[in-house]
């Protein structure tokens, strides 16, 4: 796993918000701006739909991103491409080294058949989707498909197996992102508090912007 | 397992022609067998819950909660909202892929050159986006419910460096995946070559479908047997019909 580092300064960030633990977070960003998740104390899971801001039924299609790469696992260097084939992020900058786009988001209604019933009544990433997608109004139940889970590391056995391994990241890795067209971006800071992955406490993140 | 003769009758039967699409209600307690007529078939697949179409199979769910990037014999497929559309009974090739997903026009024409209806006719080269989405839109759906397919007889497995190898031939002739459906289900099906299928030439398989009444849902139990998961699963499935 190679890691790749940025140059940018956290000074010169146009933007610098605090994704509190089991929050929604959306936020637009224009062609040619770079985004830096940073997962401030380490395995936090942020899980994170990218649209194209000018027609939101275009979005991040995992299938097409893992084909074309050739690859399963995201890093430095991967294009994320959309359901019509366009481009709309490379990842610019990595010091994890690797992130999940398997694995999806939690939801009330998977937690009862991952750990047990009584847990559906617990919060959850699509639940904190859903909440913002219908404040902000642009996008609905339907837009929401598979996500990116920044941090996460769920391998895959070569018999086939999804295997879900303590985090490889750590308190101060990020992963950035150059965008090229404009995105809308939608993130749920997990409070999954049913998966050992995080040490059954989330944890804060961190989200800055840079116009160059 | 494939299930006894006398416990199924079998309703209706019917090619889908290699480039073809379809979709219809599989009915709660109905099976459907899917038949690769001539070996290496590839059955692109969505699900969608029949009477409240925006609870769709959900891949990265049906993946994690059974720990697997597999999907065959005992593995449940599961929606948005923790519910089994379809259970796989019985799959005597062993794989159906995740990862591949469909190609859309441009890259069906990178991979095979130009193949349209003007030179060719019915012989034209189909694509996976179209063909979905033409059937999705016959349902009152858009490019919003595109997600991810479940690509029937198809493996892919992945190195350790996280890359994937495509397995040609993983379906012979004859070989057959049955779906149980333990509530009412859209089903759309186009029966196109794998995206990840390095053969130059356009030439998708047929499948034979056919339909199938069966006694009772005494079939799920090899599903409810594999992992405790899908117990809570079809009680999920369950709790709908009350
Ligand atoms: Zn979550």
């Amino acid at each position: 796993m190679t890691l790749t580092h940025s140059d940018k300064q956290p000074d010169n960030a146009s933007l610098r918000s605090h994704i509190a633990a089991g929050e929604p977070f959306m936020l637009d960003i224009k062609a040619g701006q770079t985004v830096r998740l940073l997962d401030l104390e380490g395995n936090q899971a942020v899980d994170t739909l990218f649209y194209s801001a000018s027609n939101p039924r275009e979005r991040y299609d995992v299938q097409r991103t893992l084909r074309r790469q050739n690859s399963v696992y995201l890093t430095a260097g991967s294009v994320l491409y959309s359901n019509m084939g366009n481009p709309m992020l490379t990842i610019s900058a990595d010091t994890c080294g690797r992130h999940d786009t398997l694995g999806g988001a939690c939801a009330q209604e998977s937690n009862t058949v991952r750990y047990a019933l009584n847990t559906r009544y617990m919060h959850s990433c699509r639940d904190n989707f859903l909440r913002a997608s219908l404040h902000d109004g642009r996008l609905t139940k339907a837009d929401i498909s598979a996500n990116i889970n920044f941090f996460m590391n769920v391998p895959v056995t070569p018999e086939g197996g999804l295997t879900f391994e303590d985090g490889i990241s750590g308190a101060g890795k990020y992963v950035e992102l150059v965008a090229h067209m404009d995105i809308i971006i939608l993130i749920s800071n997990c409070p999954q508090l049913n998966n050992p992955c995080n040490g059954y406490n989330p944890t804060p993140a961190e989200i800055l912007v840079w116009d160059q | 397992m494939t299930i006894p003769a006398p416990l199924r009758t079998t309703l209706f039967e019917e090619t889908l022609p290699g480039g073809g699409h379809t979709s219809f209600v599989l009915k709660r307690g109905q099976l459907l067998r899917l038949t690769d007529i001539e070996g290496s078939a590839n059955v692109s697949m969505m699900l969608f819950n029949a009477h409240e179409k925006s609870e769709r199979l959900n891949l990265p769910d049906s993946l994690k909660c059974q720990h697997t990037a597999k999907l065959t014999a005992g593995h449940c497929l599961y929606s948005d909202m923790g519910r089994v559309l379809a259970a796989i009974v019985t799959d005597t090739c062993g794989w159906s892929d995740s990862f591949g997903g469909v190609l859309n026009a441009e890259e069906v024409k990178a991979h095979y050159g130009e193949g349209r209806y003007q030179e060719l006719r019915n012989g034209f080269f189909r694509n996976g986006v179209d063909n979905l989405l033409v059937e999705m839109g016959k349902w009152n759906m858009n490019l919003a419910d595109l997600l991810m397919t479940l690509n029937l007889f198809s493996k892919v497995t992945i190195d350790a460096e996280g890359r994937f190898q495509f397995h040609a031939n993983n379906s012979a002739a004859g070989d057959l995946i049955e779906l149980y459906a333990p509530m009412d289900t859209l089903v759309v099906l186009t029966a196109l070559q794998h995206p990840m299928d390095p053969n130059p030439q356009y030439a998708p398989k047929p499948v034979q479908l056919s339909w199938h009444q069966v006694a009772d849902d005494g079939i799920t139990v090899l599903c409810r047997n594999t992992r405790a998961e899908n117990v809570r699963g079809l009680y999920n499935t369950d709790r709908i019909h009350l």
